[in-house]
């Protein structure tokens, strides 16, 4: 199987995440798909770090899912506690920060 | 190579000196101020004196000293220093300036003995003595500069004296203006000496003269930049606007200041210039020009005048227009105006410190309509004026005699048609000036009382009689002093006849009228003048003491001083006001309106880029994704 194909799955894992981010409005969702796109770039960089033969790629790829943790973290406290206060998840919902 | 000599620059230090002194001293020196300032004033006089000796003891070639004091610009291969120069000419003026200034001094003591302010008139007097001597001691244009603003600024600070008043203010302000107009013209000329010639010192300028370093056009922008700059500081015309108002400063201002020393320096300038002007024939011409202008200008405004010192600042300016006119006809005229310079110092002073007699004696009176009779209760006052009197009007052998007489002659002799003008001119002036000196004689000192309730003439004390009485004495004997065996003409050629053969060669020139006969016209037209005043304002004759309304036109428009105050407002002051409007509606409208056009278009994109902000997250995603889209796009576009 050539090496290319992973990338075409990270191109596919990484539109579909866009396009859930984009489309759903669910908070919980909206995140999952966010997590989606992250997991695409690290398919990639684990791709490219193969195709190079080199190990940055997969350094990086750590690096990411590290964030991603913490990213997580942050997130869902939040969307647990816009959830509390007004009783929804949805992101249309929470629009305030605006004029 | 001159001598030098250590001494030269006490000259200057001492009265410096003392004006800081008494300026920074406070109410501390109130009680000793006036004799610090006459002292230092003296003192200056003594060190002229003792130069003036020296410089007799040595050859007529190498009279001038020098004193280098330091470098004052140094760029590349221009080099300026701080030097000081005692030639025959500026030696005239140092003895002039001390001994006048110090006999002026010592008059103010009494004179502004009421004046609280005493200390502070004594150290301006100071500091304008300090100004004149650096400008006629300066060796280079800018030195010159230097001291030309600094009597400037004395001129301003004495003039506007008492600016409590403010129309003294306003007069003030007028002469700085109008001297400013004047100082655009030296500037320029430094600018022009050293672009020519790469010098701005006298004799590096008289060098590339002669080494014909440049055109005739760049000598006579010289020429008349350098008459521009004579202008404005001697009240010729067209810049004499400010010289009747000046009177509002002081008397002993009016005689030190505007009467026998700063004014004289355009004639000053266009004789140590005379290296320029003996080849610029056009600026020579137009000074010759405004010198005859301005003689006759004052004369006429003298003639209507009836504040004895706006009659006495006409006759000034008339006769440095006299002075002017010398300087214009080359290389004969420079020493007959330093003569014509050197005696109406003596006889303008005295006659000016006389004016301030009888206003002392009259209750600050200025209105010779009001005056009358007074040679009786001021009889030291009546003979020191009236010897100014017959002098400058003249009359043989008072001093104006000598030195008015040559000048007549050398204007007759000026050749041709010009010579005939110019001949003209000097002649009516002087018939004119016998006029307006007789009428301010007989209604100020003959006639009937016309005096004011509550006015007591009396003598002035003696600290102001003797400098009037020394004065008188010089206006006496100056020009036959002067004139024995042309003593003061050789004294000076060898400064101005430095080419040719000199004083000889004006000897042996064709006359256009023998000497006897140009004296016996003049002294006719002085007899016609002084006749026809005696006829209008004698014995018998009625003066009004309110200036009669029912003149003609002409004497209306010789009150108001020829219309030059309406000239300057329609031509300059106007059109310069509107100048100014119309910037302040530049900058309201085309600067401000910039600078909040600017702020309120960024006003305008920003709300309207503030629509974009929804609240909306996922709206925020897309552009997002569109700008990575964007740039990944153009990337690949680029890279194709």
């Amino acid at each position: 199987m050539p090496i290319e194909n992973y990338l075409y799955l990270s191109a596919l894992l990484f539109t579909i995440g866009a396009a859930g981010v984009l489309i759903r409005r669910n908070a919980i969702v909206v995140f999952m798909c966010i997590e989606l796109m992250l997991n695409a770039a690290n398919l990639a960089f684990v791709t490219f770090s193969r195709m190079n033969g080199t190990i940055d790629g997969q350094l990086f790829a750590f690096f990411t899912m590290v964030v991603a943790a913490c990213e997580v973290v942050v997130g869902l406290a939040i969307i647990v506690t816009i959830y509390r206060s007004r009783r929804s998840a949805s992101v249309d919902d929470a629009r305030l920060l605006k004029l | 190579m001159n001598e030098t000599s250590q001494m030269l620059v006490f000259l200057i230090a001492i009265p410096l000196f003392s004006a800081a002194l008494l300026l920074l001293g406070g109410r501390a020196l109130d009680k000793v101020g006036h004799f610090v300032g006459t002292l230092a004033s003296g003192a200056a006089f003594a060190v002229g004196v003792i130069e003036f000796l020296a410089m007799l003891r040595r050859a007529p070639e190498s009279r001038a000293v020098t004193q280098p004091l330091f470098t004052w610009i140094e760029v590349g291969n221009f080099n300026v220093g701080a030097t000081l120069l005692l030639d025959q000419l500026s030696v005239c003026f140092v003895l002039l300036i001390t001994g006048v200034g110090t006999l002026i001094h010592i008059y103010s003591i009494a004179y502004m003995s009421h004046d609280k302010d005493r200390r502070r008139f004594f150290a301006y007097l100071n500091l304008f003595i300090a100004a004149m001597l650096l400008l006629v001691l300066g060796d280079s244009y800018l030195s010159l500069y230097v001291g030309w603003e600094g009597v400037g600024l004395a001129s301003y600070l004495l003039i506007g004296f008492w600016n409590q008043k403010p129309a003294y203010a306003t007069a003030a302000k007028k002469a700085f203006v109008a001297n400013r107009v004047g100082d655009v013209g030296l500037s320029l000329a430094v600018m022009i000496a050293f672009v020519q010639f790469g010098s701005v010192s006298f004799s590096g300028v008289a060098e590339g003269v002669e080494a014909g370093k440049a055109s005739s056009l760049a000598l006579n922008a010289l020429g008349i930049a350098l008459l521009l700059a004579a202008v404005g500081k001697s009240a010729q015309f067209p810049l004499q606007s400010w010289l009747g108002d000046a009177m509002a400063g002081p008397t002993p201002v009016s005689a030190l200041i505007h009467a026998a020393t700063m004014v004289t320096a355009g004639v000053y300038l266009i004789a140590r210039s005379h290296f320029v002007f003996d080849v610029a024939s056009i600026a020579q011409l137009l000074v010759v020009i405004v010198g005859a202008i301005t003689l006759l200008f004052g004369a006429i405004i003298g003639m209507a005048k009836d504040d004895i010192k706006k009659a006495l600042a006409a006759s000034t300016m008339s006769q440095i227009g006299y002075m002017i006119l010398a300087t214009g006809l080359g290389p004969v005229g420079y020493a007959f105006a330093m003569m014509h310079l050197l005696t109406h110092g003596f006889f303008k002073a005295g006659m000016f410190l006389g004016a301030g007699s009888v206003m002392h004696g009259m209750n600050d009176e200025v209105d010779m309509r009001k005056y009358g009779g007074l040679r009786k209760y001021m009889p030291i006052t009546f003979a020191t004026f009236g010897l100014g009197y017959l002098a400058i009007i003249g009359v043989p052998p008072f001093a104006g005699f000598y030195s008015k007489d040559k000048i007549i002659e050398i204007a007759l002799d000026a050749g041709g048609a010009k010579g005939i003008i110019l001949g003209s001119i000097t002649l009516l002036g002087a018939a004119i000036t016998a006029f307006y000196m007789s009428r301010v004689m007989l209604m100020t000192f003959f006639g009937a009382k016309r005096w004011e309730a509550g006015a007591h003439p009396h003598e002035s004390p003696a600290l102001m009689t003797i400098p009037m009485i020394l004065l008188a004495i010089g206006s006496v004997s100056a020009g036959f002093i002067f004139n024995m065996g042309d003593r003061f003409i050789n004294f000076l050629a060898p400064l101005f006849h430095a080419g040719d053969s000199g004083h000889s060669g004006h000897g042996e020139k064709e006359h256009l009228l023998p000497p006897i006969v140009v004296s016996a016209l003049a002294l006719t037209a002085v007899a016609i003048g002084v006749s026809i005043a005696i006829a209008k304002y004698g014995r018998g004759k009625a003066i009004p003491a309110v200036a009669p309304s029912d003149v003609s036109l002409w004497t209306k428009v010789a009150r108001r001083d020829l219309l030059q105050d309406e000239f300057n407002e329609t031509l300059f002051m106007r059109p310069g006001q509107e100048l100014t409007k119309a910037l302040a509606v530049i900058d309201e409208k085309v600067i401000d309106g910039a600078v909040r056009g600017v702020g309120s278009i960024t006003l305008d994109v920003a709300s309207g880029v503030r629509k974009t902000q929804t609240g909306f997250v996922r709206s925020y995603a897309l552009w997002i994704i569109v700008g990575a889209v964007g740039i990944l796009g153009a990337i690949a576009v680029m890279s194709l």
